[in-house]
C-alpha cells in the first residue's frame, strides 16, 4: 500500500484511459503527456497500461507500506526519498515506512509516478483513470490508501538513468495538422495561426489549454460534430481552444487544426504563462 | 424509397482517425444512413480500426496505429459505403421516461410559459406528445442529443447558465431536449425530471439507449415519481420499451 501523507495541486491516478467507451460520452483521459507515462512503465518493466499517479506543478507526498520499486518521469520537482534526492527516469527501491517528497518545479509541469506492477485501484469500464461521474475519487487527497502489488526489495542494478530529451519539456513548437473547419479560415486567419506566439492562460486544464491571445473572426458554429484530444477549437468570441485528454467526445465550435499526438504530450508540460507557436506539418 | 447515395467528403482527422461528412443537416434519413455505414464498418471487422463513433451527420474512424498511408484506408471506406445494404434496417427501440414537470422541477416553466405565449400544461403536453430520435450520446456521459422537439417550444439557451443542474432534469435548449444524466452545470431550460438513470455504471452498456432509438416523455405526478425512485432502488423498476416497427 501507498499512503498519500498530503497531496500536490492535482494528484490523479491515470492509465492508458478509457478507450472503446466513447460511444456513451464517456472521454477519453489517460495520461496527459504519454511519453512519459509510457517511459515511467516501460523503465519498471510494466504492462503498458499500468496505472500511475499523475501530479501537476506540486508533487503529493507519499508513504510506503510495502517494499516495492517505483518510477519518476516527467517534470522535474527534486523528487527525494527520506529527504535524499533521487534522480527522474530510473527505478528506485523503496522499503517500507519510506517517504517520497517533492521539491521546487524545475522545468515540465507533470510529474508521472509508477510503481512496480501499477496501482491497483478499482478499475471503471476498463480503465482507472480518474474522471467525475465515473470514478468514486477524482483526485487524490491526505490520507487515501493507495493498493499496489508490492514486490519483494530488489537492489537496482540500473545505475544510469534514462536520457530525456530535453526538447520535450522546451520546445515551444508544436506540431499541427489542419483540422475539418480549416479551410474555412482565411487566408490572413491561417497564417496568424502559424505566425503568432500563444501565451498558456490561466483556464488550462486536464479538459483544454486555452491562451491569453484571440483571433478575432467570423466563423460561424458548426451542427455537433465529434471531436478529439488535440483537437484545436476556436470559439465566436475568438478563444482559441485545444482539447486535452479529458475533453467531451463532441464538440459545436469549428475545429480548425489538430495536435499531433507527440505535440499533446509536449503541451501537458507546459504552464501559465508560458509561449508555444503551432507549427503546420503534412 | 430508393437507394439514395450521399456525396460524402472523407477527412484525415488525427494520425489515427478519419473523419466522413454527410451534410451538415440535422434529419432523419441522414442519420439513418450515418448508422447503416456506421454498421456496416463495425460488422467488416477491419483488424486496424479500433472504433467507430457518430454525431448528428458525422463519423470518426479511430483506428489502434497511427494511419500509415490515408488514402489507402480511405478509398477502403469509400468501397465499404458503397458495398452497404442502404436498405438494412438498423433495430431500434422506442423508450417510455417518465417525467414530473410539476413546479419543483420543472424550474423555468413559468419563464418559458412567458416567452411562448404557452400554458404550462401545453407546455407539458407539447412536450410529453412527441416521438424524439437519439441522435447520439455526447456532452456528458449518457447524455442523449434529441431530435424532435416541437417548433413551438424551441427557445434559445438560458444567457447565464446554471452552475448545478439536479440529475434527471429534463431540459429544453435551441431545437433540442435533453436529460442531464447528472448533476452538472447547464445552460438549458428546465421543464421536469426523471427518476430514471441514463448513465448506469453497475451496467455493462451504461446506457440503455443507442443512437437511433426513439424516446417518449410521459407526466407523472410527485407520488408516482417517488414510487419509480423507490422501485428503482429495489431494481424492480420495468422500464417500457417495444421495437420500433414504422
Amino acid at each position: 500500500m501507498i499512503e498519500v501523507l498530503k497531496a500536490g495541486l492535482l494528484d490523479t491516478v491515470q492509465d492508458s484511459g478509457r478507450v472503446g467507451s466513447q460511444e456513451f460520452g464517456v472521454p477519453f483521459s489517460g495520461a496527459m503527456d504519454n511519453y512519459s507515462y509510457a517511459l515511467a512503465n516501460s523503465i519498471l518493466g510494466n504492462p503498458s497500461d499500468a496505472a500511475v499517479i499523475e501530479s501537476t506543478i506540486v508533487g503529493p507526498k507519499l508513504k510506503f507500506h510495502a517494499d516495492t520499486s517505483i518510477c519518476i518521469t516527467g517534470a522535474q520537482m527534486q523528487p527525494a526519498i527520506n529527504g535524499n534526492a533521487v534522480r527522474n527516469n530510473i527505478e528506485i527501491s523503496v522499503k517500507v515506512n519510506d517517504i517520497l517528497s517533492f521539491g521546487k518545479k524545475e522545468y515540465g509541469c507533470r510529474i508521472y509516478i509508477a510503481v512496480a506492477g501499477g496501482f491497483q485501484t478499482k478499475k471503471v469500464m476498463n480503465s482507472r483513470s480518474m474522471y467525475k461521474g465515473i470514478t468514486d475519487d477524482v483526485k487524490l487527497k491526505k490520507g487515501d490508501i493507495l493498493p499496489i502489488v508490492g514486490r519483494h526489495y530488489v537492489d537496482s542494478k540500473m545505475f544510469s538513468s534514462i536520457k530525456v530529451d530535453k526538447t520535450h519539456f522546451y520546445n515551444e513548437s508544436i506540431e499541427v495538422t489542419i483540422g475539418p473547419e480549416y479551410e474555412k479560415l482565411d487566408t490572413h486567419l491561417q497564417e496568424l495561426l502559424v505566425n503568432q506566439e500563444f501565451t498558456i492562460s490561466v483556464n488550462s486544464n486536464r479538459m483544454a489549454y486555452q491562451f491569453n491571445e484571440t483571433l478575432h473572426n467570423s466563423l460561424e458554429g458548426i451542427i455537433t460534430s465529434l471531436v478529439l484530444p488535440g483537437t484545436i477549437q476556436l470559439t465566436p468570441s475568438g478563444q482559441v481552444i485545444v482539447l486535452m485528454r479529458d475533453c467531451q467526445i463532441t464538440g459545436g465550435y469549428p475545429r480548425i487544426l489538430q495536435l499531433t499526438e507527440a505535440s499533446i504530450n509536449v503541451l501537458s508540460q507546459k504552464f501559465l504563462g508560458d509561449m508555444i507557436r503551432f507549427k503546420r506539418i503534412k | 424509397m430508393g437507394v439514395m447515395d450521399f456525396e460524402l467528403k472523407y477527412k484525415p482527422f488525427s494520425e489515427r482517425s478519419i473523419l466522413i461528412e454527410w451534410p451538415a443537416e440535422i434529419a432523419l434519413n441522414i442519420l439513418n444512413d450515418v448508422l447503416i455505414f456506421k454498421d456496416h464498418i463495425e460488422n467488416s471487422n477491419i483488424k486496424s480500426i479500433l472504433q467507430v463513433n457518430n454525431a448528428y451527420s458525422s463519423i470518426l474512424v479511430i483506428y489502434n496505429f497511427t494511419i500509415d498511408k490515408i488514402y489507402d484506408e480511405i478509398s477502403i471506406l469509400k468501397r465499404l459505403y458503397f458495398s452497404r445494404n442502404s436498405k438494412t434496417k438498423h433495430i431500434t427501440r422506442r423508450w417510455k421516461i417518465p417525467v414530473c414537470y410539476d413546479d419543483e422541477f420543472g424550474l423555468d416553466l413559468d419563464e418559458i410559459s412567458e416567452e411562448k405565449k404557452c400554458s404550462k400544461t401545453d407546455i407539458v403536453s407539447l412536450h410529453s406528445k412527441a416521438d424524439y430520435t437519439v441522435f447520439f450520446i455526447g456532452f456528458l456521459p449518457g447524455f442523449l442529443y434529441l431530435g424532435g422537439l416541437d417548433k413551438r417550444l424551441h427557445v434559445p439557451r438560458k444567457k447565464s447558465p446554471r452552475f448545478e443542474v439536479r440529475k434527471g432534469a429534463v431540459a429544453i435548449g435551441g431545437q433540442q431536449t435533453g436529460i442531464y444524466p447528472n448533476s452538472s452545470p447547464g445552460g438549458w431550460h428546465i421543464i421536469g425530471n426523471t427518476p430514471l438513470e441514463f448513465f448506469d455504471l453497475s451496467k455493462d452498456r451504461p446506457c440503455f439507449a443507442n443512437s437511433g432509438d426513439k424516446i417518449q416523455f410521459f407526466p407523472i405526478d410527485r407520488n408516482e415519481y417517488q414510487n419509480i425512485l423507490t422501485q428503482i432502488d429495489l431494481g424492480t423498476y420495468q422500464l417500457e420499451s417495444e421495437v420500433v416497427d414504422d
